[in-house]
């Protein structure tokens, strides 16, 4: 096995264990970017020197006995996560060449936990879409079959750790975009409850929903990260106060008697082959000592809408600073998909359309609260498919401009009521796409969550599939 | 007059906090190197969030609480969303339909009250300089507590705006929370003003309360850019003049934005509005809501000094000042502040009336002569005649006869209506009397 | 119902070719057509959510901090003068 391959908790013993260095596994990494990253395109920027650097930083610390919990680990960072004086566009020409003078509160975090930053990974630009082709660097292909499309908005990340391109990857979710191009991509992708994990220096999507989280290969590696991640923010007003739980200690509680919600409205519209893997995940669930609980939610398709109006009325706002003075360039090179997302944003908070849209939609919000509230009642976690369909032949997002709603449809009602879920690899399709199902749970139940998805992950093993690339 | 003026007047204050609104940059920014006091936060910078003030915040509530304000318990901010180049994140953080306080009056001389819509919390833009084609951008300013207090259209003429604007001037920097200095734009005003026709306003007032407009023209004009009490109450009558004469005219002034020109001695039209603004608020999403218990407001009162108009009335009935001393002396806290001081340290050996008298007409300049300093000036300067006890002892009975209360209440224990009854003494007399064998005798008689 | 597509550009600072007008005002009309799903579900006595955390009063304390140095804040813009930011003349303004 190649070091690019491990996982972080295989980096972190062989680095304790002074099997290999920080600077032998960064170049193994770095190695692996330069093969394959030209098929896949996940990185926006590649930062070989300073990783080499901090690499090297890392070997000495470790020399020293020093133990932080990331410490020599290759990272890939979203592209929409400010790095202090490494480039950061959100995949937008607005940012072409935009040199953060401060580090996103993620950010810093992981540096103090000792990671080496190897790169920023693409993603839909501003984050808006489910399938990177939006970005203006170009479309990050699948590792899986590069005709097909990664998802997205952090497709980049997700495609980096399916190619093995790095250890893990830190990805941001608004409705969708670290659960569905985790799922499409075959790995690992935990959105954390919001206000759990900083948004400070994230730059901003729709503010009511965004959460940064993990994309990793291993459930594990997901808890290992949130444990780094998680906390109150003095920089971010809507962090909570709470104290994060120690995520690793109950990863391998049994999960008998963990009662798991499934609802057939989470399987409308959803593929045979996609129903059949998630079938057999709920098997194994079971087999697992898990009590199926059948359910009745909201019908996702109503929160589409919900979610359409809030996200654009956010993005109108939150998109308004870009005018080219301070930084970047001026609003002319806003790609179609911001230019729309931003006019219909406008429109549902102008003068006569407010209450019609957004305040329609922010009503709706509080009645998806209200059935998730009154479904947690009966059950601990719930279970569904991550998304209706497989990875997508590149091009498909093309089409409609809700193209990414449809596709976000059966992860948006979650993000909306701010709570965590987790995809976890379930099985390939007939054509060798990966499948996935997520665990959704109430708010900060994130080591409930990664409890029974490591249980199922530790079962079923899916991780021993690897693309051919 | 065919037209009565109907304005109502937007203040904005600069509040004098340490740090910004919603980051840590200094507020102390006027006259510091431009673009010096930023950070991501005021400079509008991607993934920069705002963490507001809670210092900022009281002292909004203060200001409210001051000019009798409700305060509800429940308040939020909202984003305003326009496009300007000194606006770093293309909105600005106010508050739109929950602000902190709502429903104030301010009462003028006259007796007439002006009523105070509302008074909010939010955060001052960036500053631009033009200079020929070009212009600068300055956000040293970009975040600096703002709080804005909007009056409803209850004045008719400049007077009563200047009178107006003094009082808020002086209650702010009695609060000290504002330098409210003008000339630094501390304190900045935007009076909309239209003209109403007189018989249909008094005829459609009848029927309300004599401050409530219920006639309101369909137009108003706005004007900015006044840095003086003097530039506001000429603006305030050039636009009076000119919408007149528009009137006159038989046509209806345009609803615009006018500038006051200094140089001109006019306002001028400053844009002409294509489309009404549009400013979009909503819920802003990076704050979370603000929640009072009464308790919390309660201790924001309690921090509260004495204000103006309470210092005004209570200097005229301790210490026996007339009018138009305890207005000179309360203008400014700290001539009230020092006026009382001096009071304390005379020991009642001279009157309070005196004290005021000295530092009003000789001028005393506070930053040189200490309170006690002050007094030994009086006591040796002050030739008192030689008493004839006959003579004093008629005044005093006379005094007495008018002020059985004072007597009262001194026998009650409020040892400062003795001072209240010198001072009527010494009045009454042609002669220059010592005020402590005034007070002595006095204290006699009432123990008599 | 038709978006006015000029107008909302205006509001949004966007500047858009006739060409973009066009193929957005169908698109967004597209979008509205979806979201009016919403007039189907019963709001009537259901209070607008903002914000999930429920978190109340989170301010901070009124200590300033050193800001970011000038040519920090100056080093991503593509026109500066003297220390300030450059822009051309705002027309509206006397
Ligand atoms: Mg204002
Ligand atoms: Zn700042």
């Amino acid at each position: 096995m190649n070091l690019n391959q491990l996982t972080i908790k295989q980096a972190k013993d062989g680095l304790l264990n002074k099997e290999f260095s920080s600077v032998e596994l960064t170049k193994a990494c770095l190695d692996r970017i330069k093969t394959v990253d030209e098929k896949i395109n996940a990185f926006v920027t590649v930062t070989e020197k300073e990783a080499l650097a901090d690499a090297k930083a890392a070997d000495d610390r470790l020399a020293n006995g020093d133990d932080a919990s990331l410490l020599g680990i290759p990272l890939s960072i979203k592209d929409n996560f400010c790095t202090e004086n490494v480039r950061t566009t959100a995949s937008s020409h607005v940012l072409d060449d935009f040199i953060p003078p401060y580090d996103a509160t993620v950010v810093t975090k992981l540096k103090d936990a000792g990671m080496v930053l190897i790169g920023k990974t693409n993603l839909d630009a501003w984050a808006h879409g489910s399938s990177t082709e939006t970005s203006d660097f170009g479309t990050t292909k699948n590792p899986w079959n590069t005709g097909h499309l990664p998802g997205g908005s952090s497709g980049g990340a997700a495609a980096s750790i399916a190619a093995d391109e790095v250890i893990a990857a830190i990805g941001s979710e608004t409705a969708g975009s670290i659960r569905q191009p985790a799922d499409w991509c075959g790995v690992v992708g935990l959105k954390p409850t919001y206000g759990r994990v900083s948004r400070s220096g994230v730059i901003a999507m729709a503010s009511s929903l965004d959460s940064p989280g993990p994309i990793t290969k291993r459930v594990e590696d997901a808890a290992l990260i949130l444990q780094v991640l998680a906390g109150q923010d003095k920089f971010d007003a809507t962090t909570s106060p709470l104290a994060p739980d120690n995520y690793l200690k109950n990863l391998n509680k049994p999960i008998s008697g963990l009662k798991i919600g499934v609802s057939d409205e989470y399987f409308d519209g959803v593929t045979d082959q996609v129903r059949e893997k998630v079938m057999d995940a709920i098997k194994v669930v079971e087999k697992l000592g898990a009590k199926i609980v059948k359910i009745k939610l909201f019908p996702p398709k109503y929160t589409i809408a919900v979610y359409t109006i809030l996200q654009r009325s956010e993005v109108s706002s939150n998109l308004a600073r870009y005018d080219g003075i301070r930084y970047g360039n001026d609003r002319s090179f806003f790609g179609d998909e911001a230019k729309r997302r931003i006019m219909l944003g406008t429109y549902a908070l102008s003068a006569g359309y407010y209450d019609q849209y957004y305040k329609k939609a922010q009503k709706v919000r509080t009645v998806i609260i209200n059935d998730f509230n009154d479904a947690f009642k009966n059950v601990d976690l719930i279970l569904a498919p991550t998304n209706p369909w497989t990875a997508l032949p590149v091009g498909a997002s093309k089409e409609s401009p809700m193209y990414g709603e449809m596709a976000d449809a059966l992860v948006e009602p979650s993000s909306i009521a701010g709570l965590p879920g987790i995809n976890v690899p379930c099985g390939l399709s007939k054509d060798d796409l990966p499948i996935g199902f997520q665990l959704i749970g109430p708010q900060f139940s994130e080591s409930l969550i990664l409890n029974a998805a490591h249980k199922y992950e530790q079962e079923r093993q899916f991780f021993t599939n690897k693309p051919n690339l | 007059m065919k037209y009565t003026p109907v304005i109502g007047l937007e203040v904005h204050v600069e509040l004098k906090t340490n740090s910004k609104m919603f980051c840590s940059c200094s507020a102390d920014y006027f006259g510091q190197k431009p673009n010096t006091h930023t950070c991501p936060v005021c400079l509008g910078l991607p993934g920069a969030l705002p963490v507001p003030n809670q210092k900022a915040i009281e002292w909004c509530v203060m200001i409210g609480k001051s000019l009798g304000c409700d305060t509800p318990l429940f308040s939020k901010f909202d984003r305003k969303n326009y496009f300007y180049p000194d606006l770093a994140k293309g909105y600005q953080i106010s508050q739109y339909d929950e602000p902190f306080c709502v429903n104030g009056t301010i009462k003028l001389k006259s007796g007439k009250v002006i009523r105070i819509r509302r008074v909010h919390m939010e955060e001052d833009t960036g500053k631009l300089i033009h200079e020929g084609n070009i212009s600068l951008i300055d956000f040293n300013r970009s975040g600096v507590p703002l709080v804005e207090i909007v009056t409803e259209p209850d004045f008719e003429n400049a007077l009563e705006v200047k009178e107006y604007l003094q009082k808020l001037q002086q209650i702010v920097r009695y609060l000290d929370v504002s330098n409210a200095d003008m000339e630094k734009g501390n304190m900045r005003l935007e009076p909309n003003i239209s003209l109403a026709d007189s018989q249909l306003r008094i005829a459609n007032s009848k029927n309300h309360k004599p401050s409530a407009i219920s006639y309101l023209p369909p137009y108003k004009v706005e004007v900015k850019n006044i840095n003086s009490f003097r530039f506001v109450e000429k603006a305030i009558n050039f636009e009076i003049e000119r919408q007149e004469k528009i009137l006159e005219s038989g046509k209806t002034p345009v609803q615009e934005t006018r500038g006051w020109d200094e140089k001109k001695n006019q306002t001028v039209s400053q844009r002409v509005k294509e489309e009404a603004n549009d400013y979009r608020y909503f819920p802003e999403p990076d704050i979370p809501p603000i929640r009072w218990t009464k308790e919390q407001l309660a201790q924001i009162q309690s921090q509260m000094p004495e204000l103006p108009d309470e210092k005004f009335e209570r200097f005229q009935k301790d210490f026996g000042l007339s009018d138009y001393d305890a207005e000179i002396l309360t203008r400014e806290k700290e001539t009230a502040d020092y006026f009382e001081e001096a009071v304390l340290v005379s020991k009642n050996k001279v009157l309070p009336k005196t004290i005021a008298n000295w530092m009003i007409n000789k001028k005393v300049d506070s930053q040189q002569t200490l309170p006690a300093a002050l007094i030994i000036q009086i006591s040796l300067t002050s030739q008192t005649s030689p008493t004839d006890e006959k003579e004093l002892g008629k005044l005093i009975d006379e005094v007495f006869s008018q002020n059985e209360k004072a007597i009262d209440d001194y026998k009650n224990g409020k040892e400062s209506a003795i001072m209240y009854l010198v001072g009527q003494v010494m009045k009454s007399s042609n002669q220059k009397l010592n005020a402590q064998t005034v007070k002595e005798k006095i204290i006699h008689k009432i123990k008599e | 119902m038709k978006i006015d597509v000029s107008h909302v550009a205006k509001l949004a600072n966007l500047p858009l070719s006739k060409e973009e007008k066009d193929k957005f005002e169908k698109q967004l009309d597209e979008t509205l057509e979806y979201v009016n799903q919403l007039e189907e579900i019963d709001t009537k006595n259901v209070e607008p959510t903002s914000q999930v955390t429920g978190l109340e009063n989170v301010t901070r304390e009124d200590i300033a901090a050193p800001s970011l140095p000038q040519e920090q804040a100056l080093k991503n813009s593509k026109s500066t003068y003297n220390g300030f930011f450059k822009v051309k003349a705002i027309l509206d303004e006397s």
